[in-house]
């Protein structure tokens, strides 16, 4: 028994320590991951970001050198800390206050101290590194901005979240990436593939060479360089046009889907976003939730489009054959479409044809006309359905699929749209009449305003738009180089352009033709509606206007839309002409009256009426407005005093009332939301 | 013609392993303290090429002991014990102290540790000792007799102070009960050492109850012996007594290092970077092995210098890391092999005295193996003791080498023996 006891404890022992062995070496995996924490050093090679040109290969986005200061707390060693703090220009609290912080992320780890130095603060730097130990520079490389405009068009660079981390684990920590814009659809483009090299350290953290012979080393591979189909030049004459106002504004190339400008008003200067500023930069633009510089109005803005859907009310009309271009109707200024039931119109009353209605914008024509194309199907539904199906066509009530953030769909109502409001059935043609003169259900953004034109301006097809033009070494996606062809017959467009090109001559812009440019367009007002204290209510109209030119031959196709511009006539048409002006003219404006007054011409004073929860009045439009307008000057000063907001209220309920009065000629169908 | 008869005696099976044991053990000194310039394998300046010089320098050492009269270790035993008592003596006279511990004698560029030679002499005095037909361990002033001759030497180690050598020489308790000691000395001693350290992680009321429950449960069931209730009443008040005294000996009589180790095994809340640090880089050297390792070489725990002291006491990490579970089993079954071969040979032995020796051996070698591989992977309190033949160091490993040689050496000489 005795002689057992010892060779059993080996035996047992032995047994134990395998098991334990087992347990850490095989079970257990957290050693594997500690380890290579421990001793594996990840070190990334970022490739420069490629450069993006305009159509004409003028540089916009280059890049720049930026330089952080890395700290290692732990190394630091005999540090002067009065010179260092000069150098930098900063402050011995924040000197310490920014050391406290990397040493709470780690004493032995490098932190960035101080970000993005210019070269010129790197400049007398550098010459002091040496005596500095614990510190040095990380050279990285930011977007350089050749141009102050196109903000929204080329997005941004920013650091990568944690929800992006976890989406694309391609990113890490620190790593930047473009948001909005080209910056985000072609991130990958403009990115390349950043080069990874596992260094081995030891533990004192020193780079001890490469693990494992360098294996699982990668190369970094240059980010492509990619030209836009933007006119940089259209787009910095449609900024400035803008300037003061809110709206947008979108140029687009019918032979090719190509987008020539896309304004966005406010805009901001791209440059504010890089740099030490950017952050600070991003959350003033960010919360500025009155004028939001950030919401790229001519892809989000949805809107009633008003009359330019008139438009496709004629050319459905026509392809359903319900109407030819002699078919007349008469204007009683307004169109009596049931008992009580009447849709006001402005263009002075007669009978009027199809080339007249267009060119007069007559609210009654398209009525009928719309009434007609309903009315030709035995039950209404089938009338909806076949006309939006024509709608779709175009690319409305749809994203578009354009290279840019996908911006809204718009709405194009269908049969089931109106049988959820009107579940017992009983809607007709007349109950959705407001759809004719495109104030109805239909909602439309600048983009596909100005796709509309384009597609007008193809007699029948179009390319999908979109912004890239070459990516260096590759073809663009083939999607924007097929043609979709719309359901209506080439033959219907003749008319409705002659109709377009009359609106200057003798309609509506009148006012704002060329010369030696003959241009096809149209106005457009939009009802738009907020909320101020919980109320609905009715803000002053937006401009709108479309167009294409030159009728033969259309180079450009283009929407224009200015927030609380009232008449189409009174803002969006000079700004249309004057962008179609410098597009095709190419050199200086002659009308320059004109262009003084569009480019100085401000709309604060409107937008201010919002803020100050003053707001349009439709009984006498003009006169009140200026009323108002000078009660909010008296009224800034306290405005957030208690006895205002009682005043506001009172208001608001007024004008509500007022509103229900006056604006029947549109109102007379379920609330689109 | 008589080393004819050695060399044809010799245990061919346990010299094998042990050169087995030493080259492995070599390699991963080679892989722990490989710098990243290259430099030769015979490098002086070099761990490992300092580990190559006395591993070849302990080849004419074997041959001296096996050329050896066998009768010479028994002989002179005493005197190699008193010689080995004044070296540890001595110590405190001309030691050299590092880390507070005053364990080595400096010569020029190597260091010397006597107290692993004493273990060799003090295993040769009490197998001698025991051997002694007059001797009887079932006596107890013969075993006040024996417990001497090794809690002198772990006296004076204490003092040094090296707990780990010191503890060393408690495991030849084992050995004694082989030859007779009464098992409640092993008993007391496990209870002892299980009290202490579940004292530490239950509370005493608990702990003192349960105890309570298992001796009324003992008395009541218990048949053979005579119930003494009075024996019961005094055991049970020594052991309610060092329960209590147990948080009192820990925050007063330990090291605030020892309490460290304590603290870091029975999972207290430590600092990784500090005192918890060497278990932890310990173990994550070893865990991070999985079945067969990063490779031979490759460990970037040991590449990086993440466990420290990692040729000497903590080179087994090196094999756990890249030579994986599969290396670490062969080594640990290599080992094994060893303890059972030496037992096996022990217990063939025509005298009593190169038994006891044999057991010795055997004892002292398993003890260290299982003390220095448990502390790295979290079974023991960090403890710095050697692996035999693999740490780093030249006394060790010749200590180690002479102890094994001249069981050896008794081994091959039985023939000789009536």
């Amino acid at each position: 028994m005795r002689k057992l006891f010892l060779p059993g404890l080996i035996v047992v022992t032995a047994v134990l320590l395998i098991a334990r062995l087992f347990y850490l070496q095989i079970l257990d995996d957290s050693f594997k991951i500690k380890s290579d924490n421990n001793a594996i050093k990840i070190v990334y090679d970022y490739p420069e970001r490629g450069y993006i040109y305009d159509r004409n290969g003028e540089l916009l986005v280059a890049n720049q050198p930026s330089y952080d200061i890395m700290v290692i707390p732990k190394d630091i060693k005999n540090l002067d800390t009065l010179e260092f703090c000069t150098i930098l220009n900063i402050t011995k609290e924040d000197f310490i206050k920014k050391i406290e912080k990397a040493k709470i992320y780690s004493p032995r780890l490098p932190s960035v101290f101080l970000p993005q130095l210019n070269k010129m603060e790197y400049a007398a730097f550098q010459e002091k590194i040496r005596k500095y130990e614990g510190f040095y520079i990380q050279k990285r490389s930011l977007r350089d901005y050749q141009v102050n405009v196109g903000a929204n068009v080329f997005g941004y660079i920013t650091q990568v979240n944690d929800a992006i981390i976890k989406k694309h684990p391609y990113y890490k920590s620190g790593d930047l990436i473009g948001m909005q814009g080209v910056e985000q659809t072609y991130e990958e483009i403009l990115r390349g593939i950043k080069g990874v090299k596992y260094r081995q350290r030891d533990r004192f953290n020193k780079d001890i060479g490469p693990y494992k012979e360098g294996i699982y080393d990668t190369i970094a591979v240059q980010g492509k360089d990619i030209t836009l189909t933007l006119d940089v030049e259209l787009q910095k004459y449609g900024e400035a046009l803008m300037k003061n106002k809110r709206g947008g504004i979108v140029a687009i190339e019918p032979r090719t889907g190509e987008i020539l400008a896309l304004v966005t008003a406010p805009s901001y200067d791209p440059a504010i976003l890089v740099g030490r500023e950017r952050s600070k930069n991003y959350t003033a633009l960010y919360n500025d939730s009155i004028s939001m510089p950030l919401f790229d109005r001519g892809l989000l803005a949805e809107y009633p489009p008003g009359s330019p859907f008139k438009i496709l009310t004629a050319l459905v009309g026509l392809q359903e054959g319900v109407i030819d271009e002699k078919t007349q109707f008469v204007c009683n200024h307004g169109f009596s479409y049931g008992r009580g039931s009447f849709m006001r119109c402005h263009c002075g009353g007669g009978v009027r044809d199809l080339h007249v209605g267009i060119y007069k914008s007559c609210n009654a024509y398209f009525g009928n006309v719309y009434k007609r194309t309903i009315d030709k199907f035995q039950k209404p539904r089938y009338g909806v359905n076949a006309w939006s199906g024509h709608l779709k066509s175009f690319g409305l009530g749809n994203f578009m699929g354009y290279d840019l953030p996908p911006g809204r769909k718009g709405h194009i109502p269908t049969s089931n749209y109106y049988d959820r409001w009107y579940p017992n059935g009983g809607w007709r043609s007349t109950t959705i009449i407001s759809n004719s003169i495109g104030q109805g259900e239909v909602l439309m953004t600048p983009i596909q305003l100005a796709n509309m034109m384009a597609t007008v301006a193809n007699e029948g097809y179009y390319y999908t738009p979109h912004i890239i033009k070459k990516i260096k070494g590759q073809p663009i996606d083939k999607k924007f180089r097929t043609k979709h062809i719309t359901t209506i017959d080439k033959q219907y467009f003749k008319p409705i352009i002659n109709g377009l090109f009359d609106v200057y001559n003798l309609g509506t812009a009148y006012g704002s033709r060329v010369e030696g440019i003959e241009i096809c367009g149209k106005t457009g007002t939009a009802e738009n509606f907020t909320k101020i204290n919980g109320k609905r209510v009715q803000l002053q109209d937006h401009s709108v206007f479309v167009a294409f030119a030159p009728r033969i031959n259309p180079k450009i196709a283009i929407a224009v839309l200015v927030e609380n511009g009232h008449y189409g006539a009174t803002w969006a048409a000079p700004i249309t002409s004057l962008m179609i002006e410098k597009y095709i003219k190419k050199d200086t404006i002659t009308r320059v009256d004109l262009e003084r007054r569009m480019m100085e011409g401000s709309l604060q004073a409107e937008y201010d009426k919002v803020v100050n929860g003053f707001y349009f009045e439709p009984k006498d439009k003009k006169k009140d407005s200026k009323e108002k307008t000078e009660v909010t000057e008296k009224n800034k000063g306290d405005k957030k005093t208690g006895t205002q907001k009682e005043d506001k209220k009172d208001d608001s309920q007024k004008n509500n009332a007022n509103i229900k009065v006056t604006a029947t000629d549109n109102k007379q169908k379920p609330k689109n939301k | 013609m008589k080393n004819q008869s050695v060399i044809n005696n010799i245990d061919w099976i346990t010299v094998i392993i042990y050169t087995i044991l030493v080259i492995m053990g070599w390699m991963n000194i080679y892989s722990a303290s490989l710098p990243i310039e290259e430099t030769s394998f015979f490098d002086l300046s070099q761990t490992y090429g300092k580990q190559m010089l006395f591993i070849i320098l302990a080849i004419p050492l074997i041959f001296v002991i096996l050329s050896m009269d066998a009768k010479i270790f028994e002989k002179y035993s005493t005197v190699f014990y008193i010689l080995g008592i004044f070296s540890l003596l001595g110590l405190f006279a001309f030691g050299k102290t590092i880390k507070g511990q005053t364990n080595w004698y400096q010569f020029g560029g190597f260091g010397f540790q006597p107290s692993e030679f004493v273990k060799t002499a003090t295993a040769l005095v009490l197998a001698k000792l025991v051997s002694d037909t007059q001797i009887n361990l079932k006596k107890f002033k013969h075993q006040l007799f024996a417990l001497s001759v090794f809690c002198f030497p772990i006296l004076l180690i204490m003092m040094q102070p090296d707990a780990g050598s010191a503890m060393i020489f408690l495991s030849l308790i084992f050995v004694l009960y082989r030859e007779g000691l009464p098992s409640w000395y092993l008993w007391t001693g496990f209870i002892g050492i299980a009290l202490f350290i579940l004292a530490l992680v239950v509370k005493p009321i608990f702990l003192i109850g349960f105890v309570l429950l298992v001796m009324i449960i003992h008395f009541i069931l218990n048949t053979r012996i005579t119930r003494n209730p009075i024996i019961y009443g005094i055991i049970f008040v020594l052991i309610t007594g060092m329960v209590l005294s147990v948080d009192y000996v820990y925050e007063t009589v330990l090291e605030p290092h020892q309490k460290d180790r304590i603290n870091v095994l029975i999972g207290e809340d430590v600092n990784m970077q500090k005192e918890g640090y060497n278990l932890n880089q310990s173990m994550i050297a070893i865990g991070s092995g999985s079945w067969l390792g990063k490779g031979y070489l490759e460990g970037t725990q040991t590449k990086g210098g993440f466990v420290p002291e990692q040729h000497t006491d903590y080179i087994f990490t090196t094999v756990g890391e890249e030579w994986g579970f599969v290396g670490a089993s062969v080594v640990i079954f290599l080992f094994v092999c060893l303890f059972l071969r030496i037992i096996y040979l022990a217990e063939r032995q025509k005298t009593k005295f190169s038994r006891i020796y044999g057991y010795c051996v055997a004892t002292y070698l398993f003890t260290h193996f299982f003390v220095n591989i448990s502390m790295l992977i979290k079974l023991f309190p960090t403890i710095g003791v050697p692996l035999p033949f693999f740490s780093y160091g030249g006394s060790s490993l010749w200590a180690f080498t002479i102890m094994l040689y001249i069981f050896i050496k008794m081994d091959a000489n039985k023939v000789n023996e009536w």
